[in-house]
């Protein structure tokens, strides 16, 4: 029995792997040519690969930038008419913004990607004063008029955000939070514009105004794309945890939005937007055209994300309602700290996914007379100087649309790598 | 633990725990059937019984992480009643160690134990993470605090759910199968964390198996069936001599092999 008797005497000490299993080598082994077949197959792939590019490459390198016309273009080179897009590249950024004016996008745009960095990237905390800002902020700047409107647009946020922290002690929790809607309500319907034309009479600060329908472009998606995105989440987020609650009114009020707007293709809503709503607004009061559609497609966008935002609560094992419970955390502590962050953290792809389809469903402006760079394409078109492309026009937006998605993917990526918490 | 030890370990004359002809239903189904159970300040309760007994669900109505519908529970001098308000004062009172650990696994070991003192408590962070390292301290993971969760092996997380309850400064502790989902080595480090806790004079009740923990700690042992508390007895009795038939065979079967 001697021969199952074993004892180790001293630990092995750990090895590097040997060499030939490391490398591109190895990889190119294991990946493309790991049997013939493979073999054979990775050939040809690389083959049609090369053919397409071989193809494709004449309509680059023979492509004409400068020229007045399609027949121009054509007299001047074999391959791509990119004039087109020389010509027409401020319409396909401003649409028909004042050229005078190009400046205030522009810099809208640069505050954009300095209000966006604290919170993608939680790059410097100052900045998210001017995170909280920036609506206003961007809204002055795209619109024109009297700074004091958008100022105290938002500033029914802070009305009702007072009621609710400081109306606490006498309303309870409910009560404040009831009181607090209501608050911003009244300030919006009733205060707000008397208040800043109160101040614009003292301090008259303006822009020369621009109009709704002037603006078009792939500034038009950006901004319904990034309205829609930064409305949708935190509706979407209030949405998902309506519909989970305990009170039988506010979760059927969810469900019966979620279901209803869930239920409606866009297309509809837009239209509904642009004709129906103006029969059910009072007489008289002036909701441009794109800020109907703004909250039509905020409403569209809250309610798929409220799902998806819901996928991420059901996963949340129960123990972690549990512990935060057994702590004595309130709901809306635990609900902030506890069941949020992890929630979501699961709904990351599906939200990032929401953003993407939300982002190209923009496009659908176009149809109701809104000129996103879809919408300036079609005009372009019928031009008795360009009639007949194609090809370049389309591709350009495929392009535009394509960076910004591509973008939100990766860093969707890279959010999801860095808020792993395990095995780090 | 010797004789000497636990006589040390001293119960008080004031009542922690009172609950009087508790019932409590899942639908349809009795799962707590008037349940009388008083526990003093200082006293240690390890409660067994089969599985689907009603030992979890007993202690989890105490800190109303399950409604009774029946009856009365009052922890502290605060009755459990629908009352949000004192639930959430009850719930900070009470510490509560889960069978699987429970942790927050976005957060840090130290945030998880800082977290309910900062919100909750509204102690100042430096003082909360210094309230935090001294129980992790206590429980032998100090240099952990920077991890996650998720790093940790089982026997480690388990302790620092211990320390995340201590950080709250409770008067009672309840335990649900602290060491069930624990390999045999870890459970020793968890069940020496308990019995420190015991020897200094928290109240205590403890859902588990680990009749040489009861043996050791224990003043009392409750063996539940079917919804109801069937016997009670200081350990030594109770396993010794156990007087029911029911407890009779429960015992043979955990301690028969």
């Amino acid at each position: 029995m001697s021969d199952i008797a074993f004892v180790r005497a001293e630990a092995i000490p750990p090895a590097p792997p040997p060499v030939s299993e490391t490398g591109a080598i190895k990889w190119m082994r294991e990946n493309l040519f790991s049997s013939i077949s493979n073999g054979v197959l990775s050939f040809l792939s690389l083959a049609v690969v090369l053919w397409i590019v071989w193809s494709l490459l004449p309509w680059f390198t023979g492509s004409v930038w400068n020229a007045g016309s399609l027949s121009e273009c054509r007299a001047l080179g074999e391959g791509a008419c990119f004039a087109v897009i020389r010509e027409r590249f401020n319409q396909f950024i401003f649409g028909f913004y004042p050229p005078d004016w190009y400046w205030r996008p522009i810099l809208t745009f640069l505050l954009l990607v300095a209000a966006l960095a604290p919170v993608l990237f939680s790059l410097p905390r100052q900045l998210l004063l001017l995170t909280v800002a920036f609506p206003a902020l961007a809204y002055f700047l795209l619109w024109g008029g009297s700074v004091w409107y958008p100022v105290m647009a938002m500033a029914g946020f802070g009305v009702g955000f007072a009621v609710w922290r400081y109306g606490g002690a006498v309303l309870g929790p409910l009560g404040a939070l009831i009181a607090g809607v209501l608050a911003a309500v009244i300030w919006w319907m009733f205060l707000s514009s008397p208040v800043a034309g109160a101040f614009a009479s003292v301090l008259p600060l303006a822009l020369p105004s621009v109009e709704s329908a002037q603006m078009g472009g792939f500034m038009l998606t950006l901004i319904i794309g990034i309205t829609g995105i930064a409305g949708s989440l935190p509706l979407g987020i209030i949405l998902a945890l309506g519909r989970q609650s305990k009170l039988f009114i506010v979760k059927a009020i969810c469900v019966g939005f979620i279901e209803f707007i869930r239920g409606v293709p866009l297309i509809t809503l837009l239209f509904v937007a642009s004709t129906l709503l103006n029969y059910f607004l009072p007489p008289g009061t002036e909701f441009a055209l794109l800020l109907r559609v703004l909250i039509l497609v905020i409403f569209f966008a809250s309610a798929y994300m409220a799902e998806t935002i819901r996928g991420g609560l059901a996963a949340l094992p129960k123990g972690q309602y549990e512990a935060a419970d057994a702590l004595g955390l309130d709901y809306w502590r635990a609900t902030r700290l506890i069941v949020m962050p992890q929630a979501l953290k699961i709904s990351i792809p599906g939200i990032v996914n929401n953003f993407i389809g939300l982002f190209k469903d923009t496009t659908l402006v176009s149809v109701i007379g809104l000129l996103d760079p879809l919408g300036v394409v079609r005009p372009i078109r019928a031009n008795s100087d360009w009639n007949g492309i194609v090809w370049e026009l389309y591709g350009f937006v495929a392009l535009l649309f394509f960076i910004c998605c591509f973008g939100m993917s990766r860093y969707s990526m890279y959010l999801e790598r860095k808020m792993r918490t395990d095995h780090r | 633990m010797s004789e000497p030890m636990r006589a040390q370990m001293k119960v008080l004359d004031e009542v922690a725990i009172r609950i009087t002809a508790m019932n409590k239903w899942y639908g349809e189904f009795h799962v707590l059937r008037d349940i009388n159970l008083t526990v003093n300040k200082g006293e240690r309760i390890v409660v067994c019984g089969p599985s689907g007994s009603g030992k979890s669900t007993l202690i989890r109505c105490v800190n109303r992480l399950e409604e009774h519908q029946k009856g009365q529970i009052v922890v502290d001098g605060i009755e459990l009643t629908s009352d949000l308000k004192n639930i959430d004062k009850v719930r900070s009172e009470v510490g509560m160690v889960f069978q699987h650990f429970n942790l927050f696994p976005h957060l840090t070991i130290l945030e998880n134990c800082t977290l309910a003192p900062i919100w909750v408590r509204k102690t100042p962070k430096k003082e909360a993470e210094d309230l935090a390292m001294h129980f992790l301290k206590k429980v032998k993971i100090p240099e952990q605090a920077h991890k996650y969760p998720g790093q940790l092996s089982g026997g480690q997380q388990q302790r620092v759910a211990i320390a995340r309850s201590l950080c709250m400064r409770p008067k009672i502790m309840l335990f649900d199968e602290p060491t069930s989902a624990l390999d045999p080595e870890m459970i020793k480090e968890v069940l020496d964390t308990m019995i420190s806790l015991a020897e200094e004079g928290m109240t205590m009740i403890c859902v588990t198996h680990e009749m040489g923990f009861a043996q050791a700690v224990a003043n009392r042992v409750i063996f539940m069936d079917q919804g109801q508390i069937v016997e009670q007895n200081e350990p030594r009795e109770f396993f010794t001599n156990p007087k029911s038939e029911r407890t009779k065979l429960f015992l043979s079967q955990i301690l028969g092999h």
